[in-house]
């Protein structure tokens, strides 16, 4: 069995829980052994992405040692953005040689959960079925910079009656990019705009995703048109429940 | 014009830019066309990625070695018979510009499109010394005709306006009488700039690429108007960025590969002139004198800097064609005369982060220019860069935010403060919307925070657990 540390994300931890959760649950079904420590906070993405490197070094250091604290083979987080965050922390400690060896060997052990599912557990079809044209938000961290291109898509494809939908725009960006949904919402309010559009003009019923941010937002926009369309997390898709 | 073209706060040309739906769909439409259309001409060429391999390492190459290259570009530019001056700033460039065109008595010059003229302002100069510039470019001469509109992206300059309005505007200012497809107007333009050729005393062009070895310099159009402009006038007048630079012809030829198929989706541009010296003895046509400004304008301060493989760029225009946030907001929205990834990645440090320092912020950090860039200028990266340096090198930092984030630091540093922070953060749901969640909630609403954290259902399941 394996042993996996669940790195919770601070907005799956404390906006959107059923997130987490549903991680959780899924990788027990799956057959691993989930611990969670709870001395873990936030990556330090939005002070890192605004310039801030110095004022997210305790965090990330913190991250660091808490996420290899308990014994685990894998490190494993529900959204490719956080994930790709800690991945890159070796470069922000070149004046720490061991605490940097450390964040190495995190980033080695990190895995975003949908990469975990399909590339570690070798597993695409987790049972789930839900008959419904499912749009899917490809976001730019999980699939650009992280490289996690195929996973969701392929877990996805195996869900019984589920009819993936393409939409125009499908890989451009949805405006969340953390900080700078507050710090320019308008430009980043009209580019979730365009998204959400795309998508209720090809008439999905479900819109998911594998980063809870973008998913914030696109659902706001929604629901701020009184749009029909549910928003979930790709785990929450997956376990059955179609609320974010 | 200069490096800065609009005056507004940042919030405030964003908010304008955004209730333009004429632009903004017009924008969307030619990112939508010409993005197709560039995808199609690389899918021809083969592999992508090799190319763009390629082309930067000759970009980079050159930028690692440029006084040596410029060196040989100008010894062989002047053994062909040009006249090469090297100006450092904006005034040297502008000022000995002039001085030629006053030697010359001339009264009228013709041009074709040039971002380093706008760059420094060379037409405003011109015209204040009563001289008449008229650009050739249709998009610059439609903008020009249109009150000195400002160019919305540096290949297309006229994106962000459509064919409808240029008709009216034509109408109102120059008789036109035709109808608004495009071909009509073209023919209308062409022939009131036909006039212009003639009567010019001074060609004066940019340069996509000057060849070392041979001191030549290059000029890539589609409408045939940079020919005319090098080939009428009795002077011309080239106008280079100091790092424009290619070794040799096999070098130019991948170049010329990229740019064509970046910029506007074509194998080739119409019209590639490669102007070696002025006019010889055999030749049927072009300038009997040909003068060219080296420009440099705070490019060796980029050199110098950690950003000096963004000179990589060769002006394909490909980032902001991509760039999500650049759709809705078009080059006016950055207020700079290089928009778009490359203006956040170039301008702060050509021109310093003091005047230009907030223009980083108009980006999502999505990744998508990295991925298009065919000379691989690490766009992302040099963005992600200026933020640090803004946020922690000298004092360019508002004070409100460093506060801001050094106490979101402090709680996400300490277990025991993000515990107690997350513990009643629900409690905010029901406050008024203040401060930075203000400009989320524009076109959106704000997730409800439930009073159970991740954190406390799992406790909860332990300690079930352990009570089993």
């Amino acid at each position: 069995m394996k042993t996996v540390s669940f790195f919770s994300t601070c907005l799956a931890d404390t906006v959107f829980p059923g997130v987490a959760k549903d991680s959780v649950l899924l990788l027990e079904q799956l057959g691993c052994r989930v611990v969670f420590n709870p001395k873990q906070t936030c990556c330090g993405q939005p002070l890192i992405n605004s310039g801030f490197h110095q004022k997210a070094r305790k965090a990330m250091e913190l991250q660091i040692e808490t996420l290899l604290e308990d014994p685990a083979d894998y490190v494993v987080g529900p959204s490719g953005s956080c994930v790709l965050q800690v991945k890159e922390y070796p470069k922000f400690f070149e004046d720490r040689p061991e605490l940097q060896e450390k964040a190495r060997q995190l980033k080695k052990k990190i895995y975003e959960l949908t990469d975990f599912i399909v590339n570690v557990l070798g597993i695409t079809d987790v049972g789930a079925s839900l008959e419904a044209r499912v749009a899917y938000h490809p976001s730019c961290h999980l699939t650009r910079l992280l490289g996690v291109r195929e996973p969701p898509l392929a877990l996805l494809n195996q869900v019984k009656g589920l009819e993936l939908v393409g939409f125009k725009g499908q890989d451009k960006c949805c405006g969340f990019g953390g900080t700078f949904s507050v710090k320019l919402g308008s430009l980043s309010g009209a580019m979730a705009e365009e998204k959400v559009k795309n998508i209720q003009e090809v008439g999905a019923d479900y819109l998911t995703g594998a980063d809870a941010g973008c998913l914030m937002s696109l659902h706001g926009v929604i629901q701020r048109k009184q749009y029909p369309i549910k928003v979930m997390h790709i785990a929450q898709l997956l376990r059955g429940n179609y609320k974010l | 014009m200069s490096i800065r073209t609009g005056d507004l706060p940042l919030k405030a040309q964003l908010a304008k830019e955004l209730a333009n739906s004429n632009m903004r769909e017009a924008i969307a439409n030619g990112q939508d066309l010409l993005n197709s259309k560039r995808d199609a001409s690389f899918e021809e060429l083969g592999d992508y990625e090799q190319w763009r391999e390629t082309a930067g390492a000759i970009r980079s190459h050159v930028l690692e070695n440029l006084d040596y290259y410029l060196n040989q570009f100008a010894n062989q530019a002047d053994a062909a018979g040009a006249h090469v001056y090297f100006a450092k700033d904006d005034v040297q460039a502008t000022g000995y510009c002039l001085e030629i065109l006053q030697t010359k008595n001339a009264v009228k010059a013709v041009k074709s499109k040039s971002m380093v003229t706008e760059e420094i302002s060379l037409n405003e100069v011109l015209e204040e010394a009563g001289i008449e510039v008229i650009e050739t470019d249709l998009g610059e001469y439609l903008l020009q005709v249109d009150d000195h509109d400002k160019p919305s992206h540096i290949v297309v300059p006229a994106l962000h306006k459509n064919r409808e309005h240029f008709r009216r505007i034509l109408a109102e200012k120059k008789g036109y009488t035709g109808d608004n497809v495009p071909e009509n107007i073209t023919r209308f333009v062409r022939q009131l700039i036909r006039e212009d050729f003639m009567t010019a005393d001074v060609g004066i062009t940019g340069c996509n690429f000057a060849v070392a070895e041979t001191g030549t310099v290059t000029l890539v159009t589609n409408e045939g108007n940079g020919r005319f402009v090098t080939t009428a006038p009795k002077t011309q007048i080239v106008l280079m960025g100091m790092e424009r630079i290619v070794p040799t012809f096999a070098e130019l030829d991948i170049m010329f590969s990229v740019l064509a198929r970046s910029a506007i989706g074509a194998k080739l541009t119409s019209y590639m002139s490669l102007i070696t010296g002025p006019k010889g003895e055999t030749d049927r046509d072009g300038p009997e004198d040909l003068h060219i400004i080296i420009v440099d304008n705070g490019r060796s301060k980029v050199l110098e800097s950690g950003f000096r493989e963004v000179l990589r760029c060769i002006r394909c225009g490909t980032c902001m064609l991509e760039c999500p946030a650049y759709r809705h907001i078009s080059g006016h929205g950055y207020g700079t005369l290089y928009p778009g990834p490359l203006g956040l990645a170039l301008v702060p440090v050509l021109a310093g982060y003091e005047d230009y320092k907030e223009i980083t912020k108009i980006c999502s950090l999505c990744g998508r220019c990295n991925e298009v860039c065919p000379v691989k200028v690490p766009l992302y990266e040099s963005i992600f860069e200026h933020r640090r340096i803004i946020a922690e090198e000298g004092n360019l930092t508002n004070v409100g935010e460093k506060f801001l984030m050094g106490g979101y630091g402090n709680v996400i540093g300490h277990p025991s403060l993000y515990n107690l922070t997350t513990k009643t953060a629900h409690f905010s749901s029901a406050a008024p919307v203040v401060g930075p969640l203000k400009q989320w909630s524009l076109d959106r609403e704000l997730p409800e925070i439930p009073k159970t954290r991740f954190r406390d259902w799992y406790a909860a399941r332990e300690k079930k657990a352990g009570e089993k």
